[in-house]
């Protein structure tokens, strides 16, 4: 297990003396301090870490979120701020003598403005949410999570939220167009807006991304877009995961951006067909759901060329939807894909690594071989359009050690990502769960870089501490420069 | 004053590391095609990283490009049209724009986080680094981000580095998400349209579902500066959307179109192609001998209040819109605009329509003395400066391009 920075012993000694000068802050229900209730907020969607907060706020007004931050920053209390809590990779795991900021109440939608493409909402409206209040305009917001029914913008925005559709249409940063924040000193900066771009740095796009670190979010201007007229969706089965691999490097390389592009393995296929009866071929390796969205003139074109493509690469099987309730019903097994992994095992813990696309056999291969050294099956699930893999690791948490040995696999699942030139998360985030693996990926120089720019942000660290970040921000020490005046001289240097 | 020239990124880290050891600071440039943009610095030595040169790492099939940041974009545009692919953020050639010589390179590209008129559908700069590798004010090699198309590990280093204007550190290598060539692309243009319609007019074809990749409007002067017969001959405004895709799409969805929009002259491939591109060098406003030119990015649909409220102020003011009237492009006489280049004027306007001006065009005297780049508010100001401070606490890289002291 991943430890988490030590508890404030004074900090906890004031605790009553917080929790009455917070009520004054948010009155009424906004300040939950009995055990019973905090148990509620212990853990996110990574449910193997729990810790209670020290006490929940629940705002309502970005004047009490500014009250809340100004009163935490001169207090040195830490701020741990937190959607829905579907987070996978623990972003909003509670500290101990932290405050859990929870931006639930802020849940209406603001401003629907179509002719500038936006739609202006509070953090805590759902992702779907967004999509229900345009839809009847023919417009939606792109980005979906599979927990888009219950995940909120603002949780998208700390994370960078993906989904199945984003290597046509984008994450959450190609997506957020503006944002209102609060600093950890209740400062309240707006980054963006309805316009394109902004004057001076790109803050919104280090925004998005920062896992809760830098700011809280109290506003998100998203940029909605016209619906696809139609979608049609295929199932190719392949023998082999290579023929698989080679027809989605085939796809892309021929020019075609499926709306969605994914790959299951054979034990993937097989606990998803048990689940919902998608109609899967149970005969195949590999399967590949090839989305394609547009006019009926574009989606038919495409169909025909995917399929040719398949047929090459040596398809097992291949089949179009032939209606919408088709096509839903194809996605449906994909959708399922975890629980139904779920009744094949009391517990399985999901990967999140991204590799580039030539290299999916050579993983596959290699988490075989990995399978029988950790003793624990892997059900492979990914977004093969983008290299974004999803192993789900099998395993008993009563059972002594395995979930020690689930978690050890899946570190290793990531190194070996990172080993072939992929990255640790490809969507849900470091948090908590690979904080202790960035330095396979980032060396010192690097890291140091990012948490200057988290000083730069939070000088005192005490927005979401312990996560993403193997060690604790030294911004003093940091931004000191160590440099020898005259020592470094170049004598052959071309001068004029 | 010295003329750095490194072949790698070591020689850099060595060289920054100097330079901010003497407390002295640089100028990074590469092709040098846009010096003229920004604010005008006076540095102590000028780091050329044109020789940082080279495609790294392209395969079509991973949609991923890594090169040097000295590599000359036309290259790059070359290797990739083999592949049938592009950068999809259509990086402008600004060269008779701001009258650079040389060649446009990678690197500045992202330093200054361009982008054509694609960006209504496919973002800019921004959104299509994935990772690059850099040295920063403290003379650290330091990397963010990864060489695949969906990364989350770490803080978004690659948005702040693009448009930062190298003010936060060289880059050494960078890895771009590249996109597939469209197989065919045409532009309907509509003939005489008011501006305050055409806006409307962008507006409903981007909220359509048929896929609109560029949609620009030129008041009749601007139109008639085009070299496309089809845009110049209506001797009227010219409002132009383009649809790029697969043949048989292409086809189906130009006919939808201008059922919503109604009939105008297409333009066919090549065609569509060199009037684009017109768009993007800012050609209708060119050739009216030495003007000043400012970029405005306000609200889109307060595009032509804008617009027409610094025409009443400025006579001189010619203008075109682009991405839906996201972008304004404005000239004005310098005699009328004055000393501030008619930043009185111009900035109230695009202000008070929720958006941002950049002085481009002005002599630079008047981009010293007027903030080129729209003023921050006092807390973001200081922020940004906190933030150039964690890259360049010495102030060595770039200082003052962008902001005063910065």
């Amino acid at each position: 297990m991943i430890a988490m920075p030590e508890p404030d012993r004074g900090v906890l000694n004031r605790r009553a003396e917080i929790v009455e000068a917070l009520r004054r802050l948010v009155p009424g229900e906004g300040v939950i301090d009995q055990q019973s209730e905090l148990r509620a907020f212990e853990c996110d969607g990574l449910t193997a870490y729990r810790q209670p907060p020290m006490v929940v706020v629940l705002p309502e007004t970005t004047a009490q979120v500014v009250e809340v931050m100004r009163y935490c920053a001169a207090n040195k209390i830490k701020v741990v701020p937190r959607g829905a809590g579907t987070s996978l990779s623990g972003g909003a795991l509670p500290l101990a003598d932290g405050v859990l900021l929870g931006m639930g109440k802020f849940n209406r939608i603001l401003e629907i403005d179509a002719p500038n493409r936006c739609v202006v909402a509070q953090p805590g409206v759902t992702n779907l949410g967004i999509t229900h209040a345009v839809q009847g305009l023919g417009l939606y917001y792109a980005p979906d999570p599979s927990s888009q029914i219950a995940c909120t913008i603002g949780g998208n925005v700390a994370e960078n939220s993906g989904g199945v559709h984003c290597l046509k249409y984008g994450l959450t940063t190609n997506n957020v167009i503006g944002i209102e924040m609060v600093t950890i000193k209740g400062e309240i900066v707006r980054l963006g807006g309805k316009h394109f771009d902004s004057s001076g740095y790109d803050l919104l796009g280090v925004m998005v991304g920062s896992e809760g670190m830098l700011g809280v979010v109290t506003e998100v201007t998203v940029r909605i877009l016209p619906k696809p007229p139609g979608a049609r969706a295929l199932l190719i089965g392949f023998s082999t995961v290579e023929g698989a691999g080679d027809c989605v490097a085939a796809v892309i390389g021929g020019g075609i951006i499926p709306g969605g592009m994914e790959m299951m393995d054979r034990l993937a296929v097989e606990a998803a067909e048990a689940f919902v009866h998608a109609g899967y071929p149970l005969d195949c390796e590999a399967l590949l759901i090839v989305e394609l969205d547009g006019c009926e003139a574009e989606v038919d074109h495409l169909i025909a060329e995917v399929e040719a493509i398949a047929e090459r690469h040596g398809a097992t099987s291949c089949r179009a939807s032939q209606s919408e309730e088709e096509r839903l019903l194809f996605w449906a097994g994909r959708k399922a894909a975890f629980p139904a992994v779920g009744r094949l095992s009391p517990d399985y813990y999901c990967m999140d690594g991204t590799i580039p696309r030539k290299q999916i056999s050579r993983v596959l291969q290699q988490l075989k071989q990995m399978e029988e050294r950790f003793g624990l099956r892997v059900a492979n699930v990914f977004h093969a359009g983008d290299g974004n893999l999803h192993p789900l690791v099998l395993y008993d948490a009563n059972k002594p050690g395995e979930l020690d040995r689930a978690e050890a696999f899946g570190a290793d699942i990531l190194r070996l990502c990172v080993e072939v030139g992929g990255v640790l998360t490809g969507e849900h985030g470091v948090g908590v769960e690979k904080r202790d693996l960035m330095d396979t990926m980032f060396n010192e120089d690097d890291l140091n870089q990012q948490q200057r720019l988290k000083c730069a942000f939070d000088s005192d660290g005490l927005l979401n501490p312990g996560k993403v970040f193997p060690q604790l921000c030294r911004c003093a020490e940091l931004g000191r420069m160590h440099v020898h005046a005259g020592k470094l001289a170049f004598p052959d240097l071309p001068r004029f | 004053m010295s003329l750095l020239q490194p072949s790698d990124a070591q020689q850099i880290a060595e060289m920054i590391s100097w330079v901010a050891a003497e407390d002295d600071s640089l100028e990074i440039v590469a092709g040098g095609t846009k010096r003229a943009l920004g604010r005008p610095m006076k540095t102590d030595h000028v780091l050329d990283v044109s020789g940082l040169k080279g495609i790294v790492e392209y395969e079509a099939a991973e949609l991923v490009l890594t090169a040097r940041p000295g590599e000359p974009l036309a290259s790059i545009n070359a290797e990739l049209a083999k592949k049938r692919q592009m950068l999809a953020f259509e990086p402008p050639d600004w060269r008779a724009l701001l009258g650079g010589q040389g060649e446009q390179t990678l690197g500045g590209v992202v330093a200054c986080n361009l982008a054509g008129s694609r960006r209504v559908r496919a973002g800019s700069a921004r959104d299509y680094v994935l990772g690059f590798s850099a040295v920063n004010g403290f003379g650290d090699i330091w990397k963010a981000g990864g060489k695949v198309v969906k990364n989350v590990t770490g803080y978004d280093m690659c948005k702040l580095q693009a448009g930062a204007y190298g003010t936060l550190s060289a880059l050494t290598e960078l890895s771009l998400k590249v996109m597939p060539k469209p197989e065919t692309a045409c532009t309907i243009v509509l003939h005489g349209l008011a501006d305050e319609i055409a806006i409307t007019v962008l507006a409903n074809a981007l909220n359509s579902p048929f896929e609109v990749s560029g949609a620009a409007h030129l008041p009749a002067s601007a139109a008639r500066r085009s070299k496309i017969g089809a845009v110049a001959a209506g001797l009227g405004a010219a409002t132009a959307l383009r649809l790029e895709g697969p043949r048989p799409s292409v086809a189906y969805r130009i006919d939808a179109l201008e059922a919503l929009v109604g009939r105008g002259a297409r333009l066919g491939d090549a065609e569509t192609e060199a009037f684009w591109s017109e768009v993007g060098c800012v050609q209708p406003l060119l050739e009216q001998g030495p003007r000043i030119v400012w970029r405005l990015c306000p609200t889109p649909s307060q595009a032509t209040e804008v617009a027409h409220s610094i025409l009443s102020a400025l006579s001189s003011a010619e203008f075109f819109f682009d991405w839906g009237g996201g972008l304004i492009w404005l000239s004005l006489d310098p005699e009328e605009a004055g000393p501030d280049a008619g930043a009185g004027i111009v900035r109230p306007a695009v202000k008070s329509a929720g958006g941002h001006a950049t002085l481009v065009v002005a002599p630079g005297a008047v981009r010293a003395a007027t903030p080129v780049f729209e003023p921050l508010s006092a807390g973001l100001a200081q922020l940004s400066a906190r933030v150039k401070s964690g890259f360049d606490p010495r102030g060595v890289l770039n200082p003052g391009r962008m902001q005063e002291g910065q």
